[in-house]
């Protein structure tokens, strides 16, 4: 007879009958699964040992482990779901990243005969395909050297072509495929490099020939995970509760004021020190920044390929559903702006009407229409990409709804209720909000300026309900100076603010939720998606206000000319411009960011002296996320 | 094609009160949900559906999600494969061991070696794999050729056949309709018939109904074309 292997592996062959035919091979095989039924499981316990060969694997092993596979492709009839359930655990446990391309290839074809003979194995045959989207976990470190790249390459290749296969063969295979990609979506605990992998595998579903049945399933599943992961950041590691800064101040706090803060407020963390608790939130922070940037460079990609379009609208209706509502979504919704910017004339545009309709159409609860203009404003006034016109008709449709509504409101009310008229304010709000962004350009633009001199504003800032009084201090006061620059309208000194506790009065239409305070659009920051957003991005340092008459001049002759009547100063404005001048130090800046905060700068002393003079600075509780406004 | 058939149903959907603005469209959408899935009840895969209302009134359920019921007539195209029926598929894999069909744009079928009848051998013929005839020399199978077949059994849940190759009249379909024997034109002739029948109601069912469906019984009909308009 033949020689046995001089190898610990039992053979499943002799070796004497190396040529032996493939069709005896098969029969060889279809024998060892029959006899299985009959008591006799000697050969098919081999055939699982083969199957379970790991580690670097001698030729001949891999030679036995390819004929091997190929004879039960040729067996597939006779492979029996109960019988043979070993054997069948053992083929969908095996991982391609362990072997070379020869053994890739014969348990793909497996697989995918497995698939198609049986409507039983379907299933099982999808989840193997799918858990080999990832590697084992001891591989993750290998992915970063060119051989680790070279394999992924080689089983990605093959497990898309291989789903792709099933489908072609099984048309309701993407219909099982669905959900078992979500159920196998790593955690958002997990390591970063296993969650990347899986979901450049996911993106590479929506873009291939499946992506019709699935893809929209994958864009939606992936906007849930950034939102999961951008609930994890914590808001205390970006706001400070803090004295004297509002919206357009250039005065950023010192790192330290922050650890400080942190000790001071007694933070618990079981992590230990507040270092850590930021460290611990920037390993979420990291990986949501990954993941922006992987599905950035997709929607880049789709726009190359003119697909931009139909995946916008699986974005639009995932924002609808799952960033809106979310509270206070800290960066997910960037993910929007950078697709608005790949296509400004279609999804730009788009975006901007579907936020305007929400605002204006009553049967959406009141969180939501106030939520859509905070993302509207936001939006209008940092999108480099939108055209001015569009924002103009954008600007006159809330305009006309907030004067609708005051018409509406006739009552002689004593004591207004701030809550009843929360979505009134909040449009208020967002018209005023907008307005500091790009009053200038409108009135630097001869159409565009009649036809804002024409919008109805006084009778919307001088009703009853009075929104200047209950709006943010901050942006009421940006727009006023600008207003009064760009002698908007005829107000008496009266109008113009000077109160002094309001911010009480914002809070109150802004609710729990702060809704007078979110500005969704501000700088992200997260420093790798970053460079996607940059671009089409319109930071208040590039703004040029209505009374900014000069060019780039220093902070004494700005302090000098813009002091008005009231003894109120344009100092912040004019320190503002001053400091954006500075150029910020890129490593300072990257390491500001690390430390999760608004990236601070060390300000300059004079700017909080001046605060203290300053009476009139109305403190705002709770800061805003503000940016590093200078580019 | 045997399997087909046209059923009269009563129905009752149950809407939830947000959708008594578009009630039409919400019992569209109901529907839809059983498109492509086998319903026990009728004892078929729903392919299409028409539907016309019985009462003007619904009954409202009462308890805290206050549903109501709306009454509805309708037909629907059930495919409800049965053992020993004879189905038309397209091939779309060829080897040695197995042949695998699409029926209908949607259900997988897998002809294993074992159930090929004798007449038919695996060659390879001008690079590409086929199953030639032995008796016939103008029988041949290959990858896009329509074939008859016979169900051994049908799997409800992933909508997959196991067929036969085995009786006389299984073959490609082409070559079948052109090469019958003479006592067997009568009955070829009645099932051409009903085959007809079968293809005008589901064109007059499938149009306006599924507006992207677009169920064509067409022999060149690519299983592409119907795959990217399936309801997930």
């Amino acid at each position: 007879m033949g020689v046995e292997l001089a190898t610990e592996r039992p053979g499943f062959y002799e070796m004497a009958d190396i040529d032996v035919s493939d069709s005896e091979l098969v029969y060889h095989v279809r024998d060892a699964l029959k006899s299985v039924s009959q008591g006799d499981s000697d050969r098919y316990n081999q055939l699982i040992a083969v199957m379970h060969y790991t580690g670097r694997l001698a030729p001949d092993e891999v030679a036995m482990l390819v004929t091997s596979l190929k004879a039960l492709s040729g067996s597939i009839s006779y492979i029996d779901i109960i019988h043979h359930e070993s054997l069948l655990s053992s083929i969908f446990g095996m991982s391609m990243w362990n072997y070379g391309p020869d053994v890739m290839d014969a348990l793909v074809e497996l697989i995918i005969s497995l698939a198609a003979s049986n409507g039983k194995f379907v299933d099982s045959c999808l989840d193997m395909l799918v858990r080999n989207f990832m590697p084992p976990k001891s591989y993750l470190d290998l992915l970063g050297h060119p051989r680790g790249l070279a394999r992924k390459h080689e089983v990605l290749d093959r497990v898309h072509s291989a789903l792709s296969h099933i489908a072609d063969l099984v048309p309701l295979a993407p219909m099982r495929l669905t959900p078992i990609i979500l159920q196998r979506m790593p955690h958002m605990f997990d390591k970063e490099a296993l969650i990347v992998i899986y979901v450049e595998s996911m993106l590479l579903l929506e873009s291939s020939a499946l992506g019709e049945l699935v893809g929209s399933t994958m864009l939606m599943a992936l906007v849930d995970r950034l939102i999961d992961l951008d609930v994890e950041i914590s808001w205390d590691d970006i706001i400070h509760e803090d004295s004297g800064k509002g919206i357009f101040d250039m005065e950023l706090e010192d790192v330290d004021d922050i650890i400080d803060h942190a000790e001071i407020d007694g933070f618990e963390h079981p992590r230990g020190t507040a270092g850590s608790q930021i460290l611990g939130t920037n390993a979420v922070a990291d990986k949501l920044d990954s993941l922006m940037v992987l599905i950035c460079e997709h929607l880049k990609s789709c726009a190359d390929g003119e697909r931009l379009t139909k995946v916008f609208e699986t974005l639009l209706q995932s924002f609808w559903v799952t960033v809106l509502n979310a509270y206070k979504s800290k960066f997910s919704q960037f993910v929007m702006f950078y697709a608005c910017s790949l296509d400004p004339e279609h999804c730009g545009e788009r975006f901007a009407v579907f936020l305007a309709d929400i605002f204006v159409c009553r049967t959406h609860p009141a969180l939501t229409r106030m939520s859509a203009v905070a993302y509207l404003a936001s939006y209008l006034s940092r999108g480099k990409f939108l055209p001015l016109s569009l924002i103009a008709s954008t600007l006159k449709r809330l305009v006309d709804w907030c004067l609708e509504y005051c018409h509406v409101q006739n009552g002689e009310e004593k004591t207004i209720n701030l809550e009843a008229h929360r979505v009134f304010y909040s449009g208020c709000q967002a018209i005023m909000y907008v307005l500091c962004f790009r009053m200038r350009s409108m009135m630097d633009s001869h159409r565009l300026k009649s036809q804002l001199l024409h919008m109805p504003l006084e009778p919307i800032f001088c009703h009853q309900l009075d929104p200047l009084k209950v709006c943010l201090p901050s942006i009421v006061e940006e727009f006023l100076r600008q207003a009064k620059a760009a002698h908007l309208f005829t107000v008496s000194e009266t109008f113009l603010f000077n109160n002094l506790l309001e911010s009480d009065l914002s809070k109150a239409f802004g609710g729990m939720e702060r809704l007078d305070m979110f500005f969704p659009f501000d700088p992200c920051l997260l420093k790798k998606c970053d460079r996607f957003i940059r671009p089409s991005f319109v930071y208040w340092s590039m703004v040029k206000t209505t009374y900014d008459d000069g060019e780039d001049c220093s902070s004494e002759e700005d302090i000098n000319e813009y002091f008005d009547g009231n003894g109120k100063s344009y100092m912040e404005s004019g320190i503002t411009r001053s400091l954006d001048e500075h150029d910020l130090d890129l490593d300072e800046f990257e390491y500001q960011l690390n430390k999760m905060s608004i990236t601070p700068r060390n300000s300059l002393k004079n700017g909080l002296i001046f605060k203290l003079e300053n009476p009139f600075r109305m403190p705002a509780r709770i800061r805003p996320s503000t940016s590093p406004e200078s580019l | 094609m045997e399997g087909l058939n046209v059923a009269d149903a009563n129905l009752a959907v149950y809407i939830h009160p947000s959708k008594a603005g578009k009630v039409s469209q919400a019992i569209l959408r109901q529907l839809s949900t059983l498109l492509f899935k086998y319903i026990e009840v009728f004892d078929g895969v729903v392919l299409a559906y028409d539907v016309t209302f019985r009462d003007k009134n619904a009954k409202v359920l009462p308890g805290i999600n206050s549903y109501f019921g709306v009454k509805l007539k309708a037909k629907m195209l059930l495919f409800s494969p049965k053992p020993d029926m004879l189905l038309e598929g397209k091939v779309v894999k060829l080897g040695k061991e197995a042949l695998h069909v699409i029926v209908l744009g949607f259900s997988s079928a897998c002809i294993a070696e074992e159930d090929i009848r004798e007449e038919f051998h695996y060659r390879i013929k001008h690079g590409e794999e086929v199953f030639a005839s032995t008796s016939h020399r103008r029988h041949v199978i290959k990858v896009g050729s329509m074939i008859t077949f016979s169900v051994k059994s049908f799997d409800e849940e992933i909508l997959h056949i196991s067929g036969s190759l085995i009786p006389e009249n299984t073959g490609s379909t082409k070559w079948l309709h052109k090469h019958v024997e003479e006592g067997s034109i009568v009955e070829r002739s009645i099932k051409k018939q009903k085959q007809k029948d079968d293809r005008s109601k589901m064109q007059e069912h499938c149009t306006g109904i599924l507006d992207n469906a677009g169920l064509s019984l067409n022999a060149e009909d690519q299983p592409k074309k119907t795959k990217s308009q399936r309801i997930i």
